[in-house]
């Protein structure tokens, strides 16, 4: 490496590759005046991109994935902070702008820490390794002599030390290696520990910024009218009246529909609402929800592309007993409490953006296509969240308030009404489920055969052509983990034309609820107990057969296993993203009210960062399960959603929160996902749980007692 | 173009605004208090709760001409000096996620507290009910309600 010390103010970059895999880009960048008080040129070791170490002696860490409530601004400085031997007090911890070099920044499919858990280990214990390596030159000692903690480096002979700032100099002139050693976890000081949420004050005391709190200078407020039947254009408008709304600027027409353009928010709502437009409803403007439900069950009468089989599901066995189901699932929303916004500013062909995503790297691509410039034109600043839950990854709202600013050359903040996000969003798809099921004489599961029907996201957005081999809707269908001797699984899809995308746990909010019902069924009709059915048919070395054994005692499962009339409980399990997880749900029916008492849910997710971020995701992915199956339903007319507001679109409120209890299973095994994977198993375990209390099996969700 | 001037946080200010402004906008828009948030607009998720004389109200719901003479409290009215313990609390319990509904949760307490240290199990139900939270705090929204009851905060 060039001894980059005699060259001043000029960036070196260098493309190193490090065991963890992927590159890392590793500069030594001196900057003058960073500090201007000093007058000081402090320098800068950043021998790769998650961290920078000045020679003041600050530490920045850097993340490369958004935070919307998961805790990721946390979590992942932890990673990089239990390697870089640092104190976790002193770190400033810095949100990074969308750049290709972070890697995927794509915030979904619960992947930040379990894709990050070896780079950012990686990328903290180069930089020690380094640090070490410089101080232990200095002193003219082996590296072994040395040791770091706290942000220093101690020499174990004398005691000496040297702290991060002294060594930047010195550490900056080493090449980078490329085989670092990581901890032993049995010697995590971070890892491990309930860290604090470093954004909670800021976020309690209305400091906190998010997408929508931006303001820029000169910046003008934006609203869009869109037409109500998806798949409709403009035809015409007449902007007149709008005209007439105090502080109105602007109307333009974008792709989405047409904007009115005014100098504060609720002036361009008005705006929005005064103008007068003629739409062309396009060719969806007579499909309703029947029309979507008459072509998922039209589809149920074939027998679909066959994802997974084993044995002969259509063998006749003596004495069996044959079950037969269907279960349903409507269209659902993310509704997340910060509806969606954007502030954008286009100015000498190059976009600069401050977006609420979680998905910067597709935001920028997106709207680099829309406004006909090149990707490295579009800045992209990620802001906080309220909430994302898979909604923030379709970039719709950062092309919206490009195109915006492209069309009237001043920077604008586009702000969605709650009413908008209801009615023009990227919903959980609907989908239908065709069970079969054996149980022979001994009442052991004999055969197994599960056909979804449902649109795919996949296919909708980017594959019209998708081979059935990769429908996406197989999520949760394939590999499970039940030893029965026959089965088959197989998929159909369906088109329609409403807007379909990613929500939280995607096609596991559907199919683990048809499986884990059905598997009740199964349960019931050889008169066994739902545990025990389970158990019975897992293998002993699973990790799904652990979680269930945990939480049959944290539950008190079959003690007092008569519960008092019109109480019940359920169970239900699931496994994906790399973690396991499986949940008792207690509830109490009276007339056709559900109320859930008490979910007990047990995770094994390999090692746990952050014991506190586990609880708060699992309870939240109960809350949002529990939404789901009680209340969520989307449903369309003539073309369009019929719901607005939480009114009409309700979510689980204080009152209906059951007591959450969270368990772990305790390991060293690698990582596993941890914001998804709770919500699969609400829906049927409160079902299983209903079906304990009054005998009524649910298969269509929302769950509603009086039909 | 009509002008109004506002209590807010113990600060006279005039704003320039057309009479049937939410105050949430003026708030956020004119006055730069964007701790007071905008979700439903209807006045159903009280994420944009602040206190008018005292009582949480819903800001998206008042007209900025009936908020004239009143003395209106935001999050950041509240939180000047950190030193509310329900912020204690909540940092301590880590209660928030995506921390959006919080504000509006945070404000609905605190004037439920202040009027009534010692509330029942049902006048808190009945406080915090119409106040939505996408993430699902409220269990430690209610464990850190407990909390200050029992503490008599």
């Amino acid at each position: 490496m060039k001894n980059s010390n005699k060259i001043k103010r000029r960036v070196f970059i260098k493309v190193v590759g490090l065991s963890g895999g992927g590159l890392f880009l590793a500069s030594y960048v001196p900057l003058q005046n960073l500090l201007a008080n000093t007058g000081d040129d402090p320098k800068i070791f950043a021998p790769n991109v998650f961290l920078k170490i000045d020679s003041n002696g600050i530490v920045t860490i850097i993340v490369h994935r958004s935070e919307m409530g998961q805790g990721v601004k946390t979590a992942l400085p932890m990673l990089v902070a239990e390697e870089l031997e640092v104190d976790w007090d002193k770190i400033v911890i810095e949100q990074a702008d969308v750049d290709a070099k972070y890697g995927s920044q794509t915030t979904g499919g619960s992947t930040s820490i379990r894709r990050s858990w070896e780079p950012l280990r990686v990328a903290g214990a180069t930089a020690r390794v380094m640090l070490i390596t410089a101080a232990a030159s200095h002193w003219n000692v082996s590296s072994d002599n040395c040791y770091a903690e706290n942000g220093f480096v101690i020499n174990k002979l004398n005691n000496e030390k040297l702290s991060y700032g002294e060594l930047v100099d010195e550490a900056s002139k080493l090449s980078i290696p490329t085989d670092v050693k990581l901890k032993d976890p049995k010697d995590f000081k971070i890892i491990g520990k309930r860290i604090h949420r470093v954004d909670t004050p800021d976020k309690i005391y209305g400091k906190a910024k998010f997408g929508i709190d931006v303001v820029i200078p000169g910046m003008f407020y934006a609203a869009v009218s869109r037409c109500p039947s998806f798949g409709g254009s403009v035809k015409s408008y007449d902007a007149a009246k709008a005209k007439n709304i105090s502080g109105f600027r602007t109307v333009v027409q974008i792709s989405s529909g047409v904007a009115v353009v005014a100098d504060s928010t609720w002036r361009a709502f008005n705006g929005r609402d005064a103008l007068n437009i003629q739409w062309d409803l396009g060719p969806n403007a007579k499909i309703n929800s029947d029309d979507i439900h008459n072509k998922l069950v039209n589809k149920s009468k074939a027998d679909g592309y066959e994802f997974e089989s084993r044995g002969d599901i259509n063998k006749n066995i003596e004495e069996e007993k044959i079950l037969d189901a269907v279960y349903e699932v409507p269209f659902i929303t993310h509704a997340p409490m910060e509806p969606m916004n954007c502030v954008a500013e286009f100015k000498d062909g190059k976009a600069e953006l401050w977006a609420p995503t979680q998905n910067p790297q597709n935001a920028r691509s997106e709207v680099a296509k829309a406004l006909g410039i090149s990707e490295v034109d579009v800045t992209v600043h990620v802001t906080l969240m309220g909430g994302g839950f898979g909604r923030r990854l379709v970039s719709d709202f950062a092309v919206e308030a490009a195109e915006i600013s492209k069309a009237i050359k001043k920077p604008v903040k586009l702000t969605w009404t709650r009413q908008e996000d209801m009615k023009f969003g990227w919903y959980r798809p609907p989908s239908l489920h065709v069970l079969k099921g054996a149980i022979d004489a001994e009442g052991k599961a004999m055969k197994f055969s599960h056909h979804i029907i449902a649109p795919s996201i996949t296919q909708f957005r980017f594959a019209p052509d998708l081979p059935p081999k990769d429908y996406d809707i197989k999520e949760g269908t394939v590999g499970l983990e039940y030893q029965i001797p026959n089965m088959r699984i197989a998929g159909s899809i369906i088109k329609t034309p409403i807007p379909i995308s990613w929500l939280r746990s995607v096609y596991n909010t559907q199919n683990p609820f048809a499986i884990e019902s059905f598997i009740d069924e199964l349960a019931f009709a050889a008169n066994t107990d739902p545990v025990e059915f389970r158990m019975k048919m897992l293998p002993d070395d699973s990790r799904l057969k652990n979680v269930l054994k945990v939480l049959a005692e944290k539950s008190g499962w079959g003690i007092g296993k008569i519960l008092p009339k019109g109480r019940g409980r359920g169970v239900a399990l699931f496994k994906g993203y790399d973690s396991f997880c499986a949940q008792v749900h207690e509830v109490t029916i009276s007339g056709n009210k559900i109320k859930v008492d008490r979910v007990v849910a047990v995770i094994d997710c390999g090692i746990v960062v952050n014991p506190d971020l586990v609880e708060a995701q699992m309870e939240g992915a109960i809350v949002f399960g529990l939404s789901a199956a009680l209340k969520g339903e989307i449903t369309i007319k003539n073309g369009g959603v019929e719901q607005s507001n939480f009114d009409d679109y309700e979510i689980l409120t204080y009152n209906e929160m059951p007591e959450i209890e969270v368990h772990y299973v305790k390991n060293t095994l690698p990582v596993g996902g941890v914001g998804e994977v709770g919500v699969p198993p609400c829906a049927p375990a409160v079902c299983n749980a209903i079906f304990a209390a009054t005998g009524k099996r649910i298969r269509k969700l929302p769950i509603r007692l009086d039909s | 173009m009509p002008k109004y001037t506002l209590t807010v946080n113990e600060k006279k200010q005039t704003v320039d605004v057309d009479a049937g402004t939410p105050l949430l906008w003026v708030l956020r828009d004119n006055l730069g208090l964007t701790g007071t948030k905008y979700s439903c607009g209807e006045g159903i998720c009280g994420n944009c709760t602040i206190h008018v004389n005292g009582k949480a109200e819903r800001s998206c719901v008042i007209n900025v001409e009936d908020a004239v003479g009143s003395s209106i409290t935001t999050i950041e009215g509240l939180a000047e000096k950190h030193d509310h313990p329900i912020f204690k609390t909540w940092i301590e319990l880590e209660v928030s996620q995506c921390g959006y509904c919080q504000p509006g949760q945070i404000m609905t307490l605190a004037a439920l507290l202040e009027q009534n240290p010692k509330p029942s199990r049902k006048e808190i139900d009945d406080a915090l009910n119409s106040v939505l939270c996408r993430c699902g705090t409220y269990q430690r929204i209610r464990n850190a309600v407990d909390k200050l009851v029992e503490e008599g905060q």
